[in-house]
């Protein structure tokens, strides 16, 4: 995209004028600088627990630590949960939630050491309503580069993933559909479906 | 070399194309999926999952362990260099005359510069592979999606896909020049390429196929979103839109 110098300017002034009305509020802002950001700093985590050369077991346990810090964990297993959830208790909502965590950092921690020597590109961000895109490009030994992508969303608080992208295959929905059909397996059972995915992953 | 044959195949398949894509009317749901055949689709689900369970996974497996590692990417380079003239052919057609180049120069590189195509030098060189079928070639000239469904050993396609798949079968050129015991090599580089993609991703197909709890639907919204990611369909609006935001459907509305 080109400015005329103008339009720059007038854009700062607007921006200047934004910055002082907002000066005494504080608000979190998540800007797209604020978003890479988060994606850089949890690649190189998971790069580090990559790297440790720990079992399997640990790097696990690593990996729902890194799960837990950089995504909105709850907001992610209930919107997998689906409407369901909206008839759950608390506690039901709760107990999935850290069964769900534990699930994803099981079935997922064990694909990252696919990821051993390998690299990842943060390239550009973009805003999609109010989520931010954060598009990079995966650079394993071996294989052709893939398209990642992070969504990052600041609605809980603080900047948080909300969702990952491999070539397209979200990986929320696809969760959400696994969710459903591990739901449906157990009669609708809330409960039933807590323990299964506690075992599962 | 150019034979009188060939061409008329080519005709008849394109036909065959034509039929089955004007078939593919049916407006495709809301939802984001359309898979009014799912009863049948389920029971070539579970066929191919026992051809995978009996043979390729099995030989798979053992090609990924009995070849070494450099071998099976240099037939994977070889069966792809082979495959680009094809790449350039969909190119055009979809009046993509940057790719159609891009790929042009990629299929020259590594055939000269990578012998003969079982390396890749082209890829560092910023000429990476950028794959596309007559699939694509039918969605950019406005042909709809069509319904879902999974065939035989092919796996899961949407009717668009499994049209386009019938052409592949006849526009790469080199398919055409290519006779005999390279046509054969051609071929088998190609199966090869396939068991290594297997065993490469075997922890991943397996999960899916052996360890979810519906195999069937989760490698349906997989290939959907897969597929429509690589076309750049606009799927927003849809229960397979990548950018819903899980804060919306939480609050009441």
């Amino acid at each position: 995209m080109t400015h005329f110098p103008l339009s720059k300017l007038s854009r700062r002034i607007f921006l200047f004028g934004l910055g002082a009305g907002f000066l005494a509020t504080p608000v979190f802002a998540l800007s797209e600088a604020s978003a890479k950001t988060l994606v850089e700093r949890a690649v190189a985590d998971i790069n580090a627990v990559i790297a440790s050369g720990k079992s399997e077991g640990a790097m696990i346990r690593d990996f729902e630590r890194i799960f837990q810090r950089y995504g909105d964990v709850p907001t992610i297993a209930i919107s997998a949960l689906g409407p369901p959830a909206r008839s759950a208790s608390a506690a039901q909502r709760s107990a999935f939630a850290q069964a769900f965590s534990g699930y994803m950092a099981r079935k997922y921690g064990k694909r990252f050491r696919d990821f051993a020597g390998g690299r990842i590109e943060v390239k550009d961000t973009r805003k999609r309503s109010r989520l931010i895109e954060v598009r990079s490009i995966a650079y394993l030994p071996g294989q052709s580069p893939f398209n990642v992508t992070f969504l990052v969303s600041d609605r809980s608080g603080s900047d948080k993933f909300v969702n990952l992208l491999i070539e397209g295959v979200n990986l929320f929905q696809t969760e959400k559909v696994e969710i459903g059909a591990m739901l449906d397996r157990r009669g609708g059972n809330v409960d039933a479906l807590i323990q299964d995915l506690r075992r599962a992953g | 070399m150019f034979t009188a044959a060939k061409p008329s195949i080519t005709r008849i398949a394109l036909l065959g194309a034509v039929v089955l894509v004007s078939a593919c009317s049916t407006p495709s749901q809301p939802d984001g999926i359309n898979d009014p055949f799912e009863q049948t689709n389920r029971q070539t689900h579970e066929f191919n999952r026992g051809v995978d369970r009996i043979v390729l996974r099995p030989t798979s497996n053992a090609y990924g362990t009995v070849v070494p590692e450099r071998a099976r990417n240099g037939i994977a380079n070889f069966a792809n260099t082979l495959n680009q003239p094809a790449d350039v052919v969909n190119s055009l057609l979809q009046g993509r005359v940057e790719n159609a180049g891009h790929s042009t120069f990629r299929f020259l590189v590594n055939a000269v510069f990578g012998l003969g195509g079982v390396l890749d030098p082209a890829t560092d060189m910023g000429l990476e592979d950028r794959d596309t079928d007559f699939g694509e070639t039918l969605y950019v000239w406005g042909v709809p999606e069509g319904v879902y469904g999974e065939l035989p050993i092919v796996g899961p396609v949407t009717e668009r896909h499994a049209a386009g798949k019938v052409v592949d079968l006849f526009t790469n050129p080199l398919s055409t020049v290519l006779e005999g015991p390279q046509a054969a090599a051609q071929t088998a580089a190609n199966v090869a390429s396939g068991f290594g993609t297997r065993y490469r991703l075997s922890d991943t197909i397996d999960s899916i196929l052996y360890d979810s709890a519906d195999s069937y639907a989760q490698a349906r919204v997989i290939y959907l979103q897969n597929r429509r990611f690589k076309l750049g369909v606009d799927s927003s609006g849809t229960d397979l839109d990548p950018f819903e935001d899980p804060y919306d459907s939480l609050s009441p509305q």
